[in-house]
């Protein structure tokens, strides 16, 4: 089938960030989310934010490189922004039963939990990033994040000379996995 | 073997990324076998490493999803940013309708009471009733007469009023837009610092007395507002206000009060970037003078791009303009208040695709001339 060709294509696109296929997939999703949030007690705000939360759950799920969807990408973007809000809803207590759906809905209880973890490790490398301060954050975040070479960094961060920029990334890197693996193991337990 | 952590922690790094040679991998992989340090510091980086590429990779992807977002809003290929009209009545709705009802309800029942009371307690005799009826008339017509008086007094008044405001002696002059139909003017800072009196004058003559709302001296930008009875709200403008800054060598125009009369005229956008490569500011290829300050600046599709600035002018042909996203920075500013949240900027003209002669006309009575004391 043709349409199923060209999906799995836009999700490879995705899988790579590119931005053609971001583009198109937040187009042609957009909206529905937004009416369904809308519908059901949210702002235009609230529907950007589950939006993009779905968008990031398919781009991780496919990222490893598994660009075939059991359903369209319109129904599993449907069910996750369904099934995020339905629980933010919860959360609030305004939890209200959502009216029956226009769009099909399958279950997509497996990849919420996988992106429950992977918020979770976010967040946990987020606050360990911060914790750093400068310099530190800023020499990581040139060479592990951005990929900058030791010669670029030395001289953007006004080092004499490689050598002494990676001797300060090391002691930084050192220290951001302390405080990385401080929360880490507390937060996963045994496993 | 002796290697320092830091030579150590290279080679973990080379190894997972791949990127030794053959010969090292092997025996670094035989390192790895007998030294179960190395080998618990592979493992343990290879997680973290991963750990980071997912943190960094889930960062730019969700950056790249705001850029969408804003873009695709900004083509109107989805229905975002503010709710409009339907979607915005449908999300109250629903927000509220449990307390609308109940509202409705109680009022329902409270109107049912009193007409039932009015309709049992008054009195029922006609005669008098239109006895009284007669009587307010007479009563009515003499108090028209007396409001015709006083509104004689008025008029009086108001043209004392007009030759007072006459007397006060104008200092400062220079040119100002309307960014908001309601009366919401954009214009310099510096052409009203320290005027406690402002007046604006459109093209057709008409003048306003306007007050300042706010006043940003770095990036010398001021919102006004039109303060005036006789001033009547435009429902939209005929031009939008632009996000991002036009390409150099874009044509532009813009329309001032150097003199009196509103003028005309045009240039090029020359830079993306001011005076000392200032990245408030962009430079324009136009002949401009000093009344020409804090007017708007227009691409060809009719969208302010920018307001003029003159004070940096010190050769012939050069202008300065701040770039209108600043415009919005102030009036977000302003909005803080309350009493301004209704203010809204445009980014839509409507005088786009016209040729220039036209989308003057529509254009020119929006631009007034700035006066302060």
């Amino acid at each position: 089938m043709k349409p199923q060709i060209d999906e799995s294509a836009l999700l490879e696109g995705l899988a790579a960030s590119e931005k053609k296929a971001v583009e198109t997939i937040y187009r042609e999703n957009y909206n529905m989310v937004q009416s369904l949030i809308i519908n059901n007690n949210g702002s235009a705000d609230d529907a950007k934010d589950i939006f993009q939360e779905a968008m990031i759950v398919l781009y991780e799920k496919v990222r490893p490189g598994n660009f075939e969807l059991s359903c369209q990408i319109k129904t599993f973007v449907y069910s996750v922004s369904r099934r995020l809000w339905l629980k933010r809803l919860q959360q609030q207590n305004r939890y209200s039963a959502p009216g029956d759906s226009i769009e099909n809905v399958v279950a997509v209880e497996d990849e919420l939990e996988d992106h429950e973890q992977r918020n979770a490790e976010f967040e946990m490398m987020e606050k360990a990033i911060s914790n750093l301060g400068e310099p530190c954050k800023g020499l990581l975040e040139a060479y592990y994040l951005q990929k900058q070479n030791m010669q670029d960094i030395a001289a953007s961060f006004g080092y004499t000379n490689a050598a002494n920029a990676k001797t300060q990334k090391y002691k930084c890197l050192m220290r951001l996995k302390k405080i990385f693996f401080a929360t880490y193991k507390n937060g996963n337990g045994d496993g | 073997m002796v290697m320092d952590d830091i030579k150590i922690l290279d080679a973990v790094e080379r190894y997972i990324r791949g990127e030794m040679k053959p010969d090292e991998r092997l025996q670094f992989e035989n390192l790895r076998k007998t030294n179960a340090e190395v080998d618990q510091l592979v493992v343990e980086h290879t997680l973290f490493l991963q750990q980071m590429n997912q943190f960094g990779e889930r960062k730019n992807f969700k950056s790249s999803l705001n850029e969408v977002h804003t873009n695709l809003t900004e083509q109107g290929k989805i229905d975002s940013m503010r709710l409009k009209g339907k979607a915005k009545v449908v999300y109250l709705w629903k927000r509220y309708k449990r307390v609308a009802a109940i509202a409705a309800t109680i009022a329902g029942i409270t109107t049912l009471t009193i007409s039932a009371l009015v309709w049992a307690l008054s009195p029922r005799s006609d005669d008098n009733v239109q006895e009284m009826n007669r009587e307010l008339q007479v009563i009515k017509n003499e108090q028209r007469n007396q409001k015709a008086v006083v509104n004689n007094l008025k008029d009086q008044i108001n043209t004392d009023k007009k030759a007072a405001r006459k007397t006060i002696q104008f200092k400062s002059g220079g040119t100002g837009f309307l960014v908001d139909g309601k009366g919401y003017l954009v214009t310099n800072a510096h052409i009203i610092r320290n005027s406690k009196n402002i007046v604006v004058i459109n093209s057709k003559g008409d003048e306003y007395n306007a007050i300042v709302l706010r006043t940003d001296n770095a990036k010398d930008i001021a919102i006004l507002k039109i303060e005036d009875r006789n001033y009547k709200s435009i429902a939209s403008l005929p031009y939008g206000i632009s996000k991002t800054v036009s390409d150099v060598a874009e044509p532009i125009y813009t329309l001032g009060y150097p003199r009196n009369d509103i003028v005309y005229s045009e240039g090029y956008l020359s830079a993306r970037t001011g005076f000392n490569g200032d990245t408030l500011s962009c430079q324009l290829g136009i002949a401009a003078n000093r009344g020409n300050s804090g007017g708007p600046v227009f691409n060809h599709n009719g969208e302010v791009i920018g307001i003029i600035s003159t004070k940096e002018t010190e050769s012939e042909g050069v202008a300065f303009a701040i770039q209108s996203k600043y415009i919005f920075d102030a009036v977000d500013q302003l909005k803080k208040d309350t009493a301004y949240q209704s203010l809204k900027l445009s980014s839509k003209s409507s005088v786009r695709g016209m040729n220039k002669q036209q989308q003057v006309q529509k254009i020119q009575e929006y631009v007034f001339m700035v006066k302060g004391d």
